[in-house]
Order: C-alpha cells, then sequence, then structure tokens
C-alpha cells in the first residue's frame, strides 16, 4: 500500500513494497505518523519544513566528483592533532581519511558493517526512534554512513573529526546513517564539521546517528554546524548510555543555513550515568534554528546537566525545547536545565520551552529560561571605561557565547568555534 | 578642569537636582558628602552620562568642552572617570581583554595607535605592582565572583590603567572593610598629581583621613548647601547632617 502524503514529489515514487524489511517497516511507520510533520504537529509547531522539501527536491545521488585535499584545506574546517573520516554525501572517501589504529577502533562504511556483532546489537534499536519522522524516513531509504566501533578500554589517543561534504547538481535530499559504539570502559572524542562543496542547488541533509556508550564508557560527541545558506538540516542524534558512561555533547550552530533542526535525545538505561549536553546558536537573516532535546531517565541515581544558549538577530527564529522524562524507576535522579536567550533585534523571535515530567519522587531537577536583551548596567560599564556602544555590545555578546564554548575540553575545536563565531558574530551583530 | 553651573536634572519626571554649581581645578580633590537621598550618587551618573538621567537645566564645562553633549564613553575617552558604587559582574569578558580594548579605544580617540602588546602588559605589571593589585584577579572574568572589596580595587585598578584628568569616586569606601579602604585610599594618593583632580562622594568622614581633600561640600536635597575645608568633614562627623538640615529649613520657604 503506498499512501500519497504532504504533496511531495519524490515520496511518491518510491515502491515500498520493493524496500527490504527494516525500511520497508519504517516507511510504513512514517506513513502511520502521517509523512512529514506539518506545523499541526505538536513538536514542530513553529518549524515548517514543507515549504523546503518542495520544487522537485530529489533523493537521487549526483555523479560525486573525487574531492581533492586542496578543496578539503579550503573548507578551513581541519582541526590539528585529530584522525580524520572525510565523508561525501555520506559516503566515506578513504583517500582523504586518516584513520585511528584499528588495534583501538573499528572504522566501516555502514554499508559494508552489516556484519559487525555490534551493528547487528544496535542498528536501529535506538528507544523512540520510531517516533520521528525524519529518522524513520532516514532509516526506509539511507544511503550510507560512518560505523565506528572502539574495542573495550580503548583510550583512542587523538579524536575523529567527521568532516561531512555535500555535493549537488540539483535540489537534493542526501540521507546519511551514522553508529557509533563506545566499548566498556573506552574513551572517545568525535567531532563532526561539514561545508558545500560546488553546491548546484540547494541540499537538504536528513542525518541520523545512533551512538552507544557501554558500560563505564566515555563519549564526548562535538557537532560544530557551518555551512552557507543552500543547505538545511535536519539532525537525529539517538543516544543510548549504559551504567557509569558519560556522554558529552556540544552543539554549535553556526552556519547560514536556511533551517537547522536539531533532535536530541539521550536514553539512560542503566544507574549512575552522566550526561551534559551543551548547545550555542546564532541566528541571523531569516533563519530558523530548532533544538529539541529529551533526556529519559530511566534508572536510578544518573544526573544530566543542559545548558543552552542563543543569540537572535534580524529576522530570525529559534526553536528550544528540552524534555526531561523522569520515570518512575528513576530515583534519586539529578536534572539540570538552562536555556538563555539573547534578543537582539525587535523582529526576530524565539519560542522556548522547558518540559519537565517526572514520576519518581525523590529526585532534584532544575529548569530555567531566559529571554532579554544586553544588560544596560553591563553596557554602561564598558562605556564608562571609554568603550564605544557597538564594540561593547559585541563583547557583552561574545561573553555571552563564550561562557558554552568555555566548557569546550579540546582547545583546537574551541578556538576554532569561537573564530567562527566572532566571524559571524562581526557581520551581523552591529547591522 | 570641571565647571559645574546651575545643573538641574530629573530621572523620570523626578526632580534630583536642583541647582547644584561647582567648579573644580587640576590637582584638586573634593569631597561631597550628604546624607542618604540627597542626589550625591545622581550627581556622578549625571556626569558620568547615565542615560536615565535627564538634564532639565544648567552646564557642564569639562576641560572647555560641553560634557552634557558627550555619550559616556567620550567622556571617558576625554578623561572622565567614574569608580562604580556597585561595579557591574562581566561573566565571560576577561579583565585584561576589557582593559586592553578600553586603553587602545582611549588611544584610537585621541589619534594613536594601538598599544603594542609587550608595552601593554609591561604597564599593566607596573600598575598591579603601584596598586598592590592581585595578579590572579587579572585572568578571570570582569568582576565576577569578586568580593565587595575586589570589586572596588579592580575600579581603582582601572582608574590606574587609564589615567584620567578627572576621577569621580561614588561610595568607593562603602563595603570596604578597614584593610581594603587603606589600600584602596593609598592607591588614589599615588594617582594624585597636579594635572588630575578627583571627586569623591561619601557618607562618611573615615575616608577622608586617608585621602584628604582640599574642599568638602555638602549635598542635601540636590544642591550644595555648605562648602568648606577638611575641617567641616570632622564637624559633620562629630555632629551628624541634622543640624545643617535645621539651618536650611530656617532659611528656606516650606516646599
Amino acid at each position: 500500500m503506498t499512501t500519497i502524503v504532504n504533496n511531495i514529489s519524490f515520496l511518491e515514487q518510491i515502491d515500498q513494497a520493493q524496500l527490504p524489511g527494516e525500511r520497508r517497516i519504517a516507511l510504513e511507520r512514517f506513513h502511520q505518523l502521517g509523512g512529514f510533520p506539518t506545523v499541526k504537529t505538536e513538536d514542530w509547531k513553529y518549524t515548517n519544513v514543507i515549504p523546503f522539501l518542495r520544487n522537485g527536491i530529489s533523493i537521487d545521488l549526483p555523479a560525486a566528483p573525487a574531492v581533492t585535499a586542496a578543496q578539503l584545506e579550503a573548507t578551513g574546517l581541519l582541526l590539528p592533532d585529530t584522525y580524520r573520516l572525510v565523508l561525501l554525501n555520506g559516503v566515506f572517501q578513504p583517500q582523504l581519511s586518516e584513520l585511528p589504529p584499528a588495534s583501538q577502533v573499528t572504522v566501516r562504511k555502514m554499508s559494508e558493517a552489516t556484519e559487525e556483532a555490534a551493528f547487528k546489537q544496535y542498528f536501529n534499536k535506538s528507544k523512540r526512534l520510531d517516533e520521528y519522522h525524519f529518522a524513520l524516513l532516514n532509516t526506509a531509504l539511507f544511503n550510507d554512513g560512518i560505523f565506528i566501533e572502539t574495542k573495550a578500554k580503548a583510550q583512542v589517543e587523538h579524536p575523529i573529526h567527521i568532516i561531512h561534504l555535500y555535493h549537488n547538481t540539483h535540489n537534493l535530499l542526501v540521507q546519511p546513517r551514522h553508529l557509533w559504539v563506545v566499548q566498556e570502559n573506552a574513551s572517545l572524542h568525535i567531532i563532526e564539521s561539514a561545508a558545500g562543496l560546488n553546491l548546484g542547488d540547494t541540499v537538504f541533509v536528513n542525518s541520523v546517528v545512533e551512538a552507544v556508550t557501554a558500560q563505564r564508557a566515555q563519549l564526548s560527541h562535538y557537532q560544530v554546524q557551518t555551512g552557507g545558506s543552500q543547505t538545511r538540516n535536519i539532525n537525529q542524534t539517538l543516544v543510548q548510555q549504559h551504567g557509569k558512561s558519560l556522554y558529552n555533547n556540544y552543539t554549535f550552530t553556526l552556519s547560514e543555513a536556511d533551517l537547522v533542526r536539531n533532535n536530541l535525545n539521550v536514553s539512560l538505561d542503566d544507574e549512575r550515568t552522566e550526561t551534559h549536553l551543551y548547545g550555542f546558536y546564532i541566528a541571523s537573516g531569516t533563519q530558523l534554528i530548532d533544538n529539541h532535546t529529551s533526556i529519559d531517565h530511566r534508572m536510578p541515581n544518573c544526573e544530566s546537566n543542559e545548558l543552552y544558549r542563543g543569540v537572535l538577530m534580524d529576522k530570525a527564529t529559534g526553536v528550544f525545547n528540552g524534555k526531561i522524562y523522569v520515570h518512575e524507576d528513576a530515583q534519586k535522579t539529578n536534572a539540570f536545565q538552562q536555556n538563555n536567550n539573547l534578543v537582539i533585534s525587535p523582529e526576530a523571535n524565539i519560542y522556548t520551552k522547558p518540559q519537565l515530567e517526572i514520576f519518581a519522587d525523590d529526585v532534584k531537577c532544575s529548569h530555567g529560561t531566559t529571554i532579554g536583551q544586553v544588560s544596560e548596567d553591563a553596557l554602561f560599564y564598558l562605556k564608562a571605561r571609554g568603550i564605544g556602544d557597538a564594540q561593547a555590545r559585541s563583547m557583552l555578546v561574545k561573553a555571552f557565547a563564550f561562557d558554552i564554548t568555555a566548557q569546550v575540553k579540546i582547545p583546537a575545536v574551541r578556538k576554532q568555534v569561537e573564530q567562527i563565531a566572532t566571524r559571524y558574530l562581526a557581520a551581523t551583530v552591529n547591522n | 578642569m570641571l565647571n559645574i553651573k546651575n545643573l538641574h536634572a530629573a530621572v523620570e519626571g523626578n526632580a534630583i537636582l536642583k541647582g547644584i554649581n561647582l567648579n573644580v581645578k587640576a590637582g584638586e580633590v573634593h569631597a561631597i558628602m550628604g546624607p542618604n537621598g540627597s542626589g550625591k550618587s545622581s550627581l556622578a551618573s549625571v556626569l558620568a552620562g547615565r542615560e536615565a538621567y535627564e538634564v532639565t537645566e544648567g552646564s557642564v564645562d569639562f576641560d572647555g568642552k560641553n560634557l552634557l553633549d558627550m555619550s559616556p564613553e567620550v567622556r571617558a575617552r576625554e578623561g572622565l572617570f567614574l569608580a562604580f558604587q556597585y561595579p557591574v559582574e562581566i561573566p565571560g569578558v576577561s579583565n585584561i581583554n576589557f582593559l586592553k580594548t578600553a586603553v587602545n579605544e582611549i588611544r584610537a580617540y585621541h589619534g594613536q595607535p594601538p598599544m603594542p602588546a609587550k608595552a601593554f602588559l609591561d604597564m599593566l605589571k607596573a600598575k598591579q605592582k603601584l596598586m598592590e593589585f592581585d595578579a590572579n584577579l587579572m585572568n578571570r572574568s570582569l568582576n565576577e565572583g569578586f568580593s565587595g572589596g575586589e570589586k572596588k580595587r579592580n575600579d581603582i585598578f582601572q582608574m590606574a590603567m587609564l589615567e584620567p584628568k578627572l576621577a569621580i569616586m561614588d561610595e568607593t569606601d562603602s563595603g570596604l572593610d578597614i584593610d581594603a579602604l587603606r589600600v584602596v585610599s593609598a592607591g588614589v594618593n599615588k594617582l594624585r598629581s597636579k594635572d588630575n583632580a578627583f571627586i569623591i562622594i561619601t557618607h562618611y568622614q573615615r575616608l577622608l583621613e586617608y585621602i584628604v581633600p582640599d574642599f568638602v561640600h555638602v549635598l542635601y536635597n540636590g544642591r550644595i548647601v555648605k562648602s568648606g575645608t577638611k575641617e567641616l568633614a570632622l564637624e559633620l562627623e562629630e555632629k551628624g547632617y541634622d543640624w545643617l538640615k535645621e539651618d536650611i529649613r530656617l532659611e528656606e520657604p516650606v516646599q
């Protein structure tokens, strides 16, 4: 049965019956949810994706040109002291990559990882995956991506830097899919960056990462979201944490993309886990940047801490929704959440909604949201020392942002993010 | 250096300053005292250019220029410095970066190139030593988590770095213990010269034992009602402000 939904052409051309098992089930579920979400879907109330999916968007990947080292260098994204995995439209490019030692980490194309035990154990198993329209579509139609698995106890020396490159000749929907597993007592840092390469038209990226931290494993995950105005991004990150593991996520949205929607879901499946989610976004022009996060505290004695900050300028829109579910068994939960927004322009919008649902009785939870302008007292203090209005404002906005970047533990990443943010703010704050 | 004539100012339509006259020359230290709510801090705010205050009458001449025409940052660049009653905490702005920006914006205003990094650091070290300012505080965010005393000392340290012509100290002594008061006062005394001037706003005579003023003025109900030398401060300490209020009531018609 093929249901026609949303009136989006590429969907109508997919023969659902021809898809293999898991993919077909996912597409069926996608259709059950009503296809693409509209503004009538509660979680998509402020984020209308439909206009971005029209204009003959296609899922047919163009013939990929060979990417040169010079092109890679020119993205300005390269980081020192990292292993490097380069992907073009989701497909691994070994000639530009520098792998971590195979004794510590297994790296495969997703399309070549299906026989890995960890793949069989964890792929497409994330809780709540079947609640997300775009993640389901990704499961049904993803082309490729990167599988990473550390050995138990591996202390991987350098971070793995994944550089996602996108190229197209026509309006393209590209759907990469990744699975990362950090085994027991292992520790890993993953940094993601993105850039468009000779984009011939708009590119819509619908990406899914499933990540697993086994017992006492540690994963720090940095998403440095850059890219031009021709890109639209839906990123779904689904994390499962096992006992005593640590997951840190840093999401920096510093792109000019028209649309960015980050769905970040962390499921705390065993006791004594620790989770830190940090986010910073700058929106200018008519950009729409939407961060939806959820943390499921399913078991006792877990701690989560979330801090997101945003700067909204021009006619841009920001959305923040932070769900924290404390399930019945999750006694002694500590969960903290904070979202602060600086709304610089009278025409910018922010919709922010902390959402705590608590079913256990012995927990500590707090949340806070602020929406404001630059502090007049702070502004006057700086001016009273001779600092001009424009400079003072930009110092205060940077200070607001750099409180988050100060949490970054890898100096080169912090430096790069601060440079990108500084450039962005310099170009936009005092316009 | 500073010539205030018949200055009137209001906040949200309420008259706060009602005709201030004051003349400060280079090399002088003026103390302004007075009871709570007399307008002392308002005078400091008006001179520094706080937007909430509206000047309704009068003039202020600063070294031949109309001070009231200038934005707060231009006043600072022209050499006016306000030591705040409550210095602001600004997380995320490092003390050192803040000072470098301030120094260089002031230099740019006077047509000078930015100070070379080495020269800036040398100056920083020299002033830290002079002001007995804890070097560890330099690398922290501006005033963030500083004690009351550390914030005031930071303000005085900034004053040493920016070398203003006229410094207005707005109740710098409030919230200081005796040791901090001594350090802050010693700092101010080291900065005194024949070329600069100070206006010291205070409640108490105590500060004036350390920073000895040339003139003492009493502000009451938005006006300077009595001026004298440092002996006036002692008299106020002894008798309080009530006797002055009595005198004024006798002189003035009921409002």
